[in-house]
């Protein structure tokens, strides 16, 4: 099942609208890291909020998403983590380290408009 | 109401049929929110393992009750490599494949019995339970 990625301003958001299998996963990190280019996106979105899993390789899988855009020059911040989810991947020993991460889309993109602000303000 | 439930694990979409099962089993003898969601990421890794190591394998999830409590088992079999030094794979960050090596140690912190039997060249199972609201 493909995630539909919508363009908004100078972000690109990722809605996951149901269980997603590795190969989605991937897929994902691969249309992502070409929809930033293509729309010259400043940040990207993910929205997690309807996973009721992440096992080792989403978690891996959305690392690797933030790491790569960011290369491409967009921020990534993950959104909508679920609480349940949270503590698996706590006990788990799962982390999300050097990765934004905001409680749902409308924080999600408070926090892209404050980077992209404060790196305008730097003089780009 | 159906009390077993076996799902083939040969392919990565097969990982997220075992979770799913899991959920409904677990969620027919009364588990819920917090609970649903350790049991179906617990399932992930030790399918996930299967693939990994193994190529292929089975997930047996049964319902269990035990002096009226209500729990779920899950086996894992495979008959892949084995593993050779069991002790040192359930160390955290212990990993010999491409995962993140939390796979077999944080499983087992997700569940209230974990067990792991494997013999060279025969295969490997990984026996866990949970409990409706926890202890062993």
């Amino acid at each position: 099942m493909q995630v539909p990625i919508l363009k908004q301003g100078p972000y690109v958001i990722a809605s996951i609208q149901a269980a997603l299998t590795d190969d989605d996963l991937l897929q994902l990190r691969d249309a992502l890291v070409e929809q930033v280019g293509r729309h010259r996106s400043r940040g990207v979105i993910v929205d997690v909020t309807v996973l009721d899993v992440m096992d080792s390789f989403a978690v891996r899988t959305v690392r690797d998403i933030a790491h790569m855009t960011r290369l491409r020059g967009a921020e990534t911040v993950i959104v909508g983590i679920q609480p349940d989810v949270a503590f698996a991947m706590v006990q788990l020993g799962l982390k999300l380290e050097g990765i934004a991460c905001a409680l749902d889309l409308e924080e999600g993109l408070a926090y892209l408009d404050q980077t992209s602000r404060g790196s305008a303000g730097r003089g780009h | 109401m159906d009390t077993e439930s076996r799902v083939t694990i040969h392919s990565p979409t097969d990982i997220v049929t075992a979770r799913q099962e899991v959920r409904r089993l677990a969620s027919q003898v009364g588990f819920d929110g917090m609970d649903l969601t350790v049991v179906a990421t617990a399932v992930s890794e030790v399918a996930r393992n299967i693939i990994e190591y193994a190529v292929s394998g089975e997930i047996v999830i049964r319902t269990l009750s035990d002096a009226g409590r209500p729990g779920i088992m899950m086996v894992a079999t495979d008959e892949g490599p084995g593993i050779p030094d069991i002790e040192q794979a359930m160390l955290d960050g212990f990993s010999t494949s491409k995962g993140l090596g939390i796979g077999l140690p944080g499983a087992r912190r997700l569940m209230d019995h974990f067990e792991v039997r494997s013999q060279i060249g025969r295969g490997t199972t990984v026996i866990m339970k949970k409990w409706l609201q926890g202890g062993e």
